[in-house]
């Protein structure tokens, strides 16, 4: 219990890491595209978390500047996705990601 | 008992806002005060808008209902608490509820960092106006939610050109907020700061508000401002996502009664919080006017019976109304009313002469006055405005307001950096 | 300043957190979803600042929650979902996915339980007043700033970005 209150770094860890794991399952498992992307942003922001969680364990900054990159990054890679996406829907009138097979064989 | 009261007496003399000493006590008492203030403003909003409305377009406005129409926000928070709560069929039941809730909690949260005197703010954050530029880009997805759940077409289109507009605007904004900020650095170490006290304790150390710097680069970049916040806010003349010729009152048609008024008391939470950030870069906050020019011990006692001043003169015009009041039985209440505010300002005029009172209640007195200043300005502007169409309104925010934003930016750090280094001890 | 009650914000935070997460993985409306991962971002950017980073929770309200989330919940808008929620919502291939997500969470069990002692626990009080201040040494300081290619490089990267995307969402080419 002691070691429950006393909040150290392994915690930070433990919820990026159930945070990544949910994002991992959402992207395996939707089949809506939009929803896919929102799991990459969870996968994303759980690494986030980790980089502030260990620049606060060391005391340098540069996990929160790796962070602000990260977020600048995310947002570049939103705008792109949805982009695709709209450019397919306008082919192919579907969000699913199952039907999305037109090279295959 | 006693360690409850010492406590709460450690903070009293205290040189820190209550959330940077960590009082919790304190921090939920000035809470509660913002709260109550903002309350009571937007109440005085509604009344004062369809007054001043009403004379600038030569008619009365509300007379009946309080003397000179006092009691009659009191009136409408009635009706609009006891009017049919509907929702509509086919709309989407959660976030139809939630949407109003993220309006009025984004209005609001914003107060958390306003200062209203160097210790008279409930905290100051390290990241002061980025916090209140961030929180206040949040009401935009309450909007897209309200106009998204009420599944009808005036509500839906309304909904998306107005966060189209409140988010084209907030990039000119930032723009213009960075300029200011720029100008908080020019100290002798170099740096400057993104926290409300310390962007007005800039001010005051350089001896003079950004609105005067580097004269016209602080003017430009206020207007600016001033444009873009009017805008954000769906205020006329950029009010065509809810006008009712256009539009039927857009994102907010079909919610109805206590919803609405959440949505009404979002936008003037929302106008004064802008207006607080507008105050606080280039206004100088709760600054007097001329600390400088007109310093010394005489003017400082001239300019400190300011407030008390300010409520006698309006006791005065309440009693100068109330000589005026029909001399008919059935005014009888009216004028006995009108007499009674009239008597209640007085008295609270007379108290903030008391020296107690009037140096703490000095620098909140200036941020109030140079605030309501502001909300005069956005009553006047809808009395005199014609509406702007929304091609019109989207091509003003980028193609007029942006590259003007750019341009005084990069202008402000050239002649920041080519001037020396200016320190005023 | 002194943190209050850490642990209770803590574990209410990472509540809101996985609540919020799982929420966004299992809505069959897309609108839904995109309401929960707001409320996650937002109970995340609350973390930040137990962390001691409030320049990050800034820019984390402000891009994410404020503007990431308004891009996707226009494109929600714009594309239809009347019919996709009540299509099936799982794809064909969600039992290899539950088991490679399976494997990866024991990966990470394993490497917490055995690994205990990588993660040396010296707590530095960090002060917050100056953080942005920092942070911009970091970025754009004359001796100390390490980081100015990399933010050269991540506006280069914005650009190219709005310009894919202008192109790939226009009607005609």
């Amino acid at each position: 219990m002691e070691s429950m209150l006393h909040i150290t770094t392994l915690h930070y860890l433990i919820l990026g890491a159930a945070l990544f794991l949910l994002g991992v399952i959402g992207v395996l498992t939707r089949r809506n595209v939009v929803i896919v992307l929102m799991s990459i942003e969870l996968i994303l922001n759980a690494v986030n978390l980790n980089l502030v969680a260990f620049s606060r364990m060391w005391g340098g900054l540069h996990g929160q500047v790796f962070a602000i990159f990260v977020i600048t990054d995310a947002a570049a890679e939103a705008a792109v996705g949805l982009g695709i996406l709209i450019a397919f829907f306008r082919n192919k009138e579907t969000v699913n990601v199952d039907e999305v097979n037109l090279l295959k064989w | 008992m006693g360690q409850i009261i010492q406590y709460i007496q450690s903070y009293l003399g205290s040189d820190q806002t209550p959330g940077a000493a960590g009082n919790m006590f304190w921090v939920l008492v000035y809470i509660m005060l913002v709260f109550t203030g903002l309350s009571v403003a937007v109440i005085a909003m509604n009344w004062l808008e369809r007054k001043i409305l009403a004379h600038m377009q030569v008619r009365l406005g509300p007379m009946r209902v309080g003397p000179h129409g006092l009691l009659q926000p009191i009136a409408d928070a009635i009706k609009l608490l006891l009017k049919e709560d509907i929702m509509p069929a086919e709309a989407d039941g959660l976030i139809f509820w939630v949407a109003p809730f993220v309006v009025v909690l984004a209005a609001f949260t914003t107060f958390v960092v306003v200062p209203f005197g160097p210790t008279h703010a409930i905290t100051d954050m390290n990241i002061g106006i980025l916090f209140m530029l961030g929180v206040s880009s949040l009401s935009v997805l309450g909007i897209v939610m309200a106009g998204w759940a009420s599944n009808s077409h005036y509500p839906l289109i309304g909904a998306l050109r107005s966060s189209a507009q409140m988010v084209s605007y907030e990039v000119a904004m930032g723009l213009a907020v960075v300029s200011a900020v720029l100008m908080t650095s020019l100290n002798a170490e170099g740096t400057g700061t993104l926290s409300m006290i310390g962007i007005v304790q800039a001010q005051q150390a350089q001896g003079e508000w950004f609105i005067f710097k580097f004269f016209p680069l602080g003017l430009i970049a206020f207007f600016i401002f001033a444009v873009a916040m009017v805008a954000e806010t769906n205020r006329a003349p950029f009010d065509l996502a809810e006008a009712e010729s256009e539009l039927t009152a857009g994102f907010h048609t079909e919610y109805s009664g206590f919803r609405w008024s959440l949505f009404f008391l979002a936008e003037y939470s929302a106008m004064i919080a802008v207006s607080s950030i507008a105050v606080t870069l280039w206004l100088g906050g709760w600054l007097r006017p001329f600390p400088n020019l007109l310093s010394g011990t005489p003017w400082e006692q001239i300019f400190s019976v300011f407030p008390g001043v300010t409520f006698l003169f309006f006791a005065a015009m309440c009693f100068y109304n109330t000589v005026r009041m029909p001399k008919h039985p059935l005014f009888r209440v009216q004028t006995i009313g009108l007499a009674g505010f009239g008597v209640v300002l007085g008295l609270i005029g007379l108290i903030l002469f008391v020296p107690a009172v009037s140096v703490r209640i000095q620098d909140i007195f200036w941020f109030a006055a140079k605030v309501s200043g502001f909300m005069y300005m956005y009553i006047w502007y809808r009395g005199t405005f014609p509406r702007y169409r929304f091609d019109q309104l989207m091509q003003m925010g980028w193609k007029v307001l942006l590259p003007m934003g750019l341009g005084v930016l990069i202008l402000t750090a050239g002649v920041a950096l080519l001037q020396p280094m200016i320190w005023h001890p | 300043m002194a943190p209050v009650a850490t642990p209770f914000f803590f574990y209410l935070l990472s509540g809101i957190m996985l609540i919020g997460g799982i929420l966004v993985i299992t809505r069959k409306n897309p609108v839904h979803s995109a309401l929960a991962l707001i409320v996650t971002l937002l109970a995340q950017a609350s973390i930040y600042l137990m962390l001691y980073a409030p320049f990050v929770a800034g820019v984390q309200i402000i891009l994410y929650a404020g503007g990431i989330m308004v891009l996707f919940l226009f494109v929600i808008m714009l594309v239809s979902i009347d019919r996709s929620v009540r299509e099936r919502q799982f794809n064909s291939q969600w039992v290899v996915g539950i088991i490679a997500a399976t494997a990866l969470g024991g990966l990470f069990v394993t490497v917490f339980i055995k690994g205990k002692e990588i993660f040396p626990e010296h707590a530095l009080p960090m002060v917050e007043n100056d953080n942005t201040q920092k942070i911009a040494d970091l970025l754009y300081g004359a001796h100390t700033g390490q980081y100015m290619f990399a933010f050269e490089i991540a506006s280069l990267l914005l650009l190219v970005a709005i310009i894919g995307a202008v192109v790939m969402a226009k009607k005609r080419i």
